[in-house]
């Protein structure tokens, strides 16, 4: 007898954004109790909630689980979304790596001093454009499937999928040239349960805009 | 029809360490292709072997693998070091992951400014002390077992007796107020398999000398 998933974070994208997608995407309901003061943080440390005293925190199947990777492994696991076998688990890992290395770049870009910004939005575009994003436009272009892995929705379809949407936030043009990831986008942003978490409204973040960061900064000291 | 395992890397713990202390530890034999200049690097990504142009990168079972999470769960699942079910896994990977943390911090410390050193290893020692160590001291007192995992050896007893080891080279008066930490790392320190890596002679890579590593950075430019 499962409850619903308690995901405890900032009310914003970070570590747990991934984490927001890929329960969306596997259709599963979850709750959210947002840390918005110091002391917020304070409590679950206190609590003996946070393994490592850090968030993201997820309440599920009588765990508190810490370390967004233990994390998603246990969703995919969970929600059939790891491929069928140990051999497409090493691909759905190297290629869900992949990603974590961009998006640990563009999850820092909102919270980087203003003189920071300009560089690492070069370093963002350029390792997308010539590192990452060929990297996969490969993998589709390869077996010519809908999906990364095994023929089949996996999270990596998921990863990737969110990392396009936060990378073409920062470089609009940045898919011109990989009409398979433009596809792919397409099709997982088509599945019922990741339109549904597409539309506004949803528990999908928006972009960390500098107001917000000030914000958080407030809030946190 | 399997050959033995074959890592690509320099001639340097980095990110290859754990993967050779886990497959030696399942007692698998593997082969080292070092990395000694720039164009060691460049013939391996113009052969399109580097799915993102990094290494490391394992050939084993007929792929060859980046990123060194995708080469330890692969390897882990193959020997049996990955837990009974997904509750066990996630436990694993929990602690994995906590792991990983202190040690990207050990390991990048020899790449850090000067000016920048003193304030990181302040930093390493506090989170040992006060973050990292405590947790595992924990889990191994909350059920009283010799290993971290379903009372059985798992991948993460391996990796956190890796830490332990660099934790004591950092500063060996840190594991002082936690027993059941050494005890594992001697447990584990005197399974045959580990015991033999642990020797003068074994694959296992000696720690980061500052001389070699300035070296490295003007070869390779970073």
């Amino acid at each position: 007898m499962a409850r619903t998933p308690i995901l405890h974070y900032f009310d914003g994208r970070g570590r747990m954004e991934s984490i927001r997608w890929l329960l969306a995407a596997a259709g599963v309901e979850f709750e959210e109790k947002f840390l918005k003061t110091r002391e917020d943080l304070e409590k679950l440390r206190k609590d003996g909630s946070l393994m490592f005293q850090q968030v993201p925190m997820v309440e599920i199947d009588g765990m508190k689980l810490v370390q967004t990777r233990a994390i998603l492994n246990y969703i995919a696991t969970k929600y059939n979304l790891y491929g069928k076998d140990v051999k497409e688990r090493a691909l759905i890992d190297m290629y869900s790596e992949g990603v974590a290395d961009l998006n640990e770049i563009i999850l820092h870009y909102p919270f980087l001093p203003p003189g920071d910004k300009d560089g690492s939005l070069t370093q963002i575009k350029e390792k997308s454009r010539n590192r990452y994003f060929p990297a996969f436009e490969k993998v589709l272009k390869s077996h010519g499937q809908d999906y990364l892995v095994g023929n089949r929705l996996s999270k990596a379809d998921i990863h990737l999928t969110e990392l396009l949407y936060h990378t073409e936030e920062l470089d609009p043009s940045v898919l011109a040239n990989f009409p398979l990831l433009k596809a792919l986008k397409t099709r997982i942003s088509n599945l019922p349960t990741v339109k549904k978490f597409l539309q506004p409204g949803s528990q999908r973040k928006p972009f960390e805009d500098e107001k917000f960061v000030e914000e958080l900064k407030k809030s946190f000291g | 029809m399997a050959g033995k395992p074959v890592l690509h890397y320099f001639n340097a713990r980095g990110r290859m360490e754990s993967i050779r202390w886990l497959l030696a530890a399942a007692g698998v034999e593997f082969e080292e292709k070092f990395i000694e200049s720039p164009d060691d690097l460049d013939k391996l990504k113009n052969d399109g072997s580097l799915m993102f142009q990094q290494v490391p990168m394992v050939e084993i079972d007929g792929m060859k693998l980046v990123q060194s999470r995708a080469i330890l769960n692969y390897i882990a699942t193959k020997y049996n070091l990955y837990g009974k079910d997904m509750k066990e896994r996630v436990l694993i990977d929990m602690y994995a992951e906590g792991i990983a943390d202190l040690l990207e911090m050990i390991m990048i410390l020899p790449l850090c400014p000067a000016d920048q050193k003193d304030a990181k290893l302040a930093l390493i020692k506090d989170r040992s002390t006060n973050r990292y160590l405590p947790a595992f001291e924990k889990v191994l007192k909350s059920h009283g077992q010799d290993y971290l995992v379903g009372n059985k050896l798992s991948r993460v007893d391996i990796h956190l007796t890796e830490l332990l080891y660099y934790v004591e080279e950092v500063d060996s008066s840190l594991l002082a107020n936690f027993p059941l930490l050494k005890a594992l790392k001697t447990k584990i320190s005197n399974l045959p398999n580990v015991k033999k890596f642990l020797q003068p002679g074994s694959q296992r890579k000696p720690p980061p000398d500052p001389k070699k590593i300035e070296e490295v950075r003007k070869m390779f430019k970073f």
